[in-house]
Parts: C-alpha cells; structure tokens; sequence
C-alpha cells in the first residue's frame, strides 16, 4: 500500500484530518515527527496546517530547521511529492522549495470560509485527477495568507504554468494575482493556502451539489498522489 | 557581555497590514501628525564576551539567513548596542 507521511511540527493543528484524508484516499498515512530526521520509507509528505512554533519570528520560520525538514527538502528535490497546506505551505516557502513568501492579510483579519478555487495546472502530483479550470470548494482559515513575490517571480510562476490555484470570486486575503497555490518546476512539490484535507467526506466538509456537508473536493490531491504513484 | 541590535523592516514594495492599522488608529488618540507608520523587528543578540568585528560579522550572516526573509524584509542596520555598553562599564 502507498504510504504518505503527514509531518507533526509543535504547534501543527491539522495533522489528524491530513492523515484521515489520506486513509479515506486509499493509502496508509504515516506519522512524521519534527525531531526525527527519518522519512521511513514513505512515498509522498503532507506538511498539514496549524500555526508551527507558534509563528514565533515568521510563520514556518523555525519549522524549516527542524530535523525531519533536512530530509524532505532533499527528497523533495529526487522527486518526491511534497503537499504544503496553509502552514506547511509557509515551511516550503521558509525551505526554499516554493517562490515568494505570505504576509498578514491585507484586511487584517482571520477569514474562515468555504472558498472557491479554480484549478489551472492538473500537471501536478497532488491535481492530475482534476480537470484544467475546474472550480473546487473547500474552507481557507488563516491570519497570513497573503500571497506576495517580485513581478519577476510572479511572471515565471504564470509562464511556467506553476500557477495551480486561483482565488474565484472573491480574493480572501489579498494574495497577488489572485494566487491560492503554487508548485515547483517539476510539480512534485505543490503548496496552497486552503484546506483540502477538510473536504474529504460526506458529512464534514462544504457545502456540496448533494446538500450541506457534502462536499468532497478536496479528495482529489490525495487521489492524485495515489495516481501518479502508481503510474 | 557585549548586544548587537539586528533591526528588520518590511521591504518598502510590500504592503505593510500591520503598519497600515497603526497609522489608522494614531489619529483616534490624537497624534494626527503622523502621515504613515511601518512595523519591523529589533533583535537583541547578547554575547559573553566583547562585540568584535567577527560577532558583527555573524550577526550580519544570521540576519540575512534566518532572522529575515529577504522575499518580503530587509535588515536594515546591525550594530553594537552602546547603552548596553555604558551599563557593564
């Protein structure tokens, strides 16, 4: 069985609903912890949300030097998956393994909604189940999600297509060019601000085409995992 | 004992949020005098013995490496904190 890491920081909140989203996908997910610089064999890491060390100096800031992150930013550049949710979308930005940076939302606000996104690169490990320009709800909850990089940086994002997700209908925190997620050149390594994780299951996530809970849009990263591993 | 200050501001491109709520709430206590405030960091790095140029040196390095992201802050000054100085003297 496809086994996935699910890394634990100090301070890392969304650890349990990752790893059950990875279960509910058909793979065995695996406990990673910040102080064991061991991937044990896993074949793709989720770095879930939560606020790691505290956001102590800068979100992410010091999970970056924490021992396990040694280890997946070296496997990360052979090739292995790489998921970065909220949070663990900050580390891989404090890693080096994603352009650009998030600063506190321009409204200054925590926002907690379901939010739209569109999917526009389904090249990736964790999108190839989507559809190129599908729309997908799933929540976004964070304080410094505001998605900011050079123009330069931002124009390569966009030439290179490694814009995976795209704010629709309303930008929730300011992010430039309407940016929810990213990916690395080769699309191993993908990072967004909302919450897949908590749109696996009928009866826990958004408001869905079947009802209220019933939305299950976020399934597909962890599906798409599965599928680019096996081939 | 020797303190060097590390100070961290945001980039001047880069919207200031925090900066931004400062300015705005300013007025509401009557300093109307300011046109616009941005909010850094000051980092107080104490060592044992004296500042030598090689402890400003690391200070520097770890001002750049880790203290700041060079995407969205610049340090703008690190230097010997003197009060610091005065008060072992």
């Amino acid at each position: 069985m496809t086994r996935v890491g699910v890394v634990t920081f100090p301070g890392t909140l969304d650890d349990r609903d990752a790893a059950r989203a990875v279960r509910l996908a058909g793979a065995e997910p695996v406990s990673l912890w910040h102080a064991d610089a061991d991937l044990h064999g896993v074949d793709a890491v989720v770095l879930p949300g939560g606020f790691s060390y505290g956001d102590y100096l800068r979100a992410g800031a010091i999970s970056r030097f924490a021992p396990v992150m040694g280890e997946i930013v070296e496997a990360a550049g052979k090739g292995l998956p790489v998921l970065g949710i909220c949070n663990g979308f900050q580390v891989l930005t404090e890693a080096h393994l994603l352009p650009g940076s998030m600063i506190k939302n321009d409204h200054l606000h925590f926002v907690c909604r379901e939010q739209v996104l569109a999917v526009e690169n389904v090249d990736t490990a964790w999108t190839r189940d989507y559809t190129a320009g599908q729309h997908i709800t799933v929540p976004l909850k964070n304080q410094d999600g505001q998605y900011v990089a050079d123009d330069a940086t931002l124009d390569e994002l966009e030439g290179e297509g490694r814009v995976v997700f795209r704010y629709v209908g309303w930008n929730p925190n300011g992010s430039r060019r309407n940016i929810a997620g990213i990916s690395n050149a080769a699309g191993n390594v993908v990072g967004l601000m909302p919450h897949p994780e908590h749109a696996v299951e009928a009866g826990f996530g958004p408001d869905g085409a079947n009802g209220p809970r019933t939305g299950t849009d976020g399934l597909g990263f962890f599906t798409s995992v599965l599928h680019s591993l096996v081939g | 004992m020797g303190r060097v200050v590390v100070d961290v501001m945001p980039k001047p491109e880069i919207l200031d949020p925090q900066g931004k709520a400062v300015a705005g709430a300013l007025p509401r206590l009557g300093f109307g005098q300011f046109a616009s405030v941005r909010q850094g960091k000051r980092f107080e790095l104490e060592v044992d013995g004296p500042v030598t140029e090689e402890i400003l040196a690391a200070a520097r390095a770890a001002g750049e490496q880790v203290l700041s992201n060079p995407v969205i802050e610049d340090v703008v000054a690190v230097y010997e904190d003197a009060v610091a100085q005065d008060a072992q003297a």
